[in-house]
């Protein structure tokens, strides 16, 4: 072909050229790549490719019709990729027809199955700097998925280290079990206070989560409020608060305390047009009255003095003491009915 | 400094010299995490610090550690991403060199917070240039040699090049292109499978 034609390979090396009856007569460098077995010069075009779009388009002459449209068309036979094109009529081509194409949205795909190379495409074409952008982005994109993932791991893991009870700001069963086992093996006294709050499941059941939400922020609140800096308190179930009295406490203070507690637990609890009636019952040890202190045991004793409170009409606070069990033992309502796992 | 920098030295160091040594430089550090993350930011000072304690851990020069960290950008295999966006870049050597001026822009496309050093490409002719590197990043320059380096293999090209210094607050590489197809290099298919993240 002419010199039109070697401009044409260089500017657009996806074109092909008709002559006036619809034969192929000139292919562009690329679109030749995609069918390196086939001699295409010759060919019907129409029997070549396949047109979409429009359809029903069977002659050269309909095909004329639709220059400077877009065309939607794929190959007839082999991989069936699809193509955009455009026809010019030129009228100086003797009835032929120049037809450009491309790879449309397509192009990802065609690169890896044609194996083509940046030398492929015309110097002008974006299509390099298109293959370019979704691979970085498809890198990046990677990158942040993969820190998501990590924060997201982290999040829970930090979820799960935690020592605070998100609801009422007190420590948590974890936290406590640290701080037990630092007070036991620490060698000093301390005093370990179960308390197991009465009523709460009517609030929770009457006047809904919100108001035993609230209760149960009221209550920590008072908690804190009646116990000094160096002692801990923490929630460490639905209604059940532990509190570790740190340095020497004698069942005298211990008492007073416990009776405040009570008292001011009593006390009702508004919430918006509620009121809020609850009581608290106690189980109270000494790391005194052990040897070694054990906090497992002491944790269970303790269980078992709350446990004695509720027996005894709730409301009130028990300490500890080997008798309970004896007690216990000699018909007294068998405390181990206790369907939860406070001592552990 | 953006993570992806730091990242990319810390998996030079991890993949050329194991994680125990990578281990040694954390603790060096006093680092509270033991993986940089590439998409966020540290201090820069960091980023020095670190380059220091490896120079120092493997009795090198600071410069010839960053050159390694770039030659490792380019042709470990572990780490496909950089060499195939690069290559993006030209088809043949010669555009690919005349492609870094945009290089800053390419990689913004891609991590729109990335900023590198602002890098011209002086054409002297008789297939001599000087690439000029300037910014924040001192030392960038010799990540540069590494990568240009790594890069001229993998397009089969043959060139001398030269870290000659600052001058005007840029970093000066000398290149000479001696042959533009001196061996086969290596394949560029536009379609390989998608990059994947360091």
């Amino acid at each position: 072909m002419g010199p039109n034609c070697d401009m044409l390979d260089m500017f657009c090396p996806m074109h092909l050229t008709l002559d006036r009856a619809g034969h192929i007569a000139h292919v562009g460098p690329t679109l030749a790549k995609l069918r390196p077995d086939q001699v295409l010069v010759g060919q019907r075009f129409l029997e070549v490719f396949e047109l979409r779009r429009p359809r029903s388009v069977e002659a050269m002459a309909d095909l004329m019709a639709h220059a400077g449209t877009k065309l939607n068309l794929r190959f007839r036979d082999g991989q069936q990729t699809g193509l955009v094109g455009v026809l010019v009529a030129p009228p100086d081509f003797g009835g032929g027809a120049v037809i450009n194409l491309s790879f449309g949205i397509s192009v990802v795909d065609a690169v890896g199955d044609y194996a083509l190379t940046g030398a492929d495409f015309a110097a002008t074409d974006l299509t390099i700097e298109m293959l370019y952008l979704v691979e970085a982005k498809s890198a990046a994109m990677e990158a942040s998925r993969k820190l998501n993932l990590r924060l997201q791991g982290a999040k829970i893991a930090a979820e799960e280290q935690a020592f605070t009870d998100t609801l009422t700001g007190l420590k948590n069963r974890r936290a406590m079990d640290h701080v037990l086992s630092r007070a036991a093996s620490g060698g000093g006294r301390f005093a370990l206070v179960h308390l197991d709050l009465d009523f709460f499941k009517a609030v929770n059941d009457t006047k809904g989560h919100a108001a035993g939400d609230h209760v149960l922020q009221e209550v920590a609140r008072i908690l804190v409020e009646e116990t000094r800096t160096e002692d801990t308190v923490a929630r460490v179930g639905g209604d059940e608060f532990v509190l570790l009295m740190s340095g020497r406490m004698n069942r005298k203070r211990l008492a007073r305390i416990s009776e405040r507690l009570v008292e001011r637990l009593e006390k009702p609890i508004v919430f918006g047009e509620d009121t809020c009636q609850i009581s608290a019952s106690i189980g109270i040890v000494l790391s005194e009255d052990y040897a070694e202190p054990d906090i497992a045991q002491m944790q269970d004793d303790a269980d078992f003095a709350l446990y004695a409170s509720k027996h005894r009409g709730r409301a009130c606070h028990t300490f500890y003491d080997l008798s309970l069990r004896n007690a216990a033992f000699a018909g007294a309502a068998p405390p181990s009915s206790r369907g939860d796992n406070t001592t552990n | 400094m953006h993570g992806l920098i730091n990242r990319a030295i810390q998996c030079f160091y991890r993949d050329t010299y194991g994680a125990l040594a990578w281990g040694e430089v954390v603790r060096q550090l006093d680092l509270d995490f033991s993986d940089f993350e590439p998409m966020l930011h540290y201090d820069s000072a960091l980023t020095h610090r670190m380059v220091d304690e490896m120079a120092a851990a493997l009795g090198k020069e600071r410069e010839a550690v960053l050159e390694d960290v770039g030659t490792y950008l380019i042709s470990n295999p572990e780490v496909e991403a950089p060499r195939r966006l690069l290559r993006f870049g030209g088809v043949t050597f010669l555009d690919f060199l005349h492609s870094l001026d945009d290089l800053p822009d390419r990689a913004r496309l891609a991590v729109e917070d990335l900023e590198l050093p602002l890098l011209e490409l002086r054409d002297h002719g008789a297939n001599q240039f000087s690439l000029l590197c300037s910014g924040d990043l001192m030392g960038f320059g010799h990540v540069l040699v590494g990568v240009l380096r790594a890069m001229a293999d993998d397009y089969g090209a043959l060139v001398f090049l030269e870290h000659t210094g600052v001058f005007h607050g840029a970093e000066v590489i000398e290149i000479t292109l001696i042959e533009a197809a001196f061996a086969e290099g290596r394949s560029f298919e536009l379609g390989v499978a998608r990059a994947e993240g360091q």
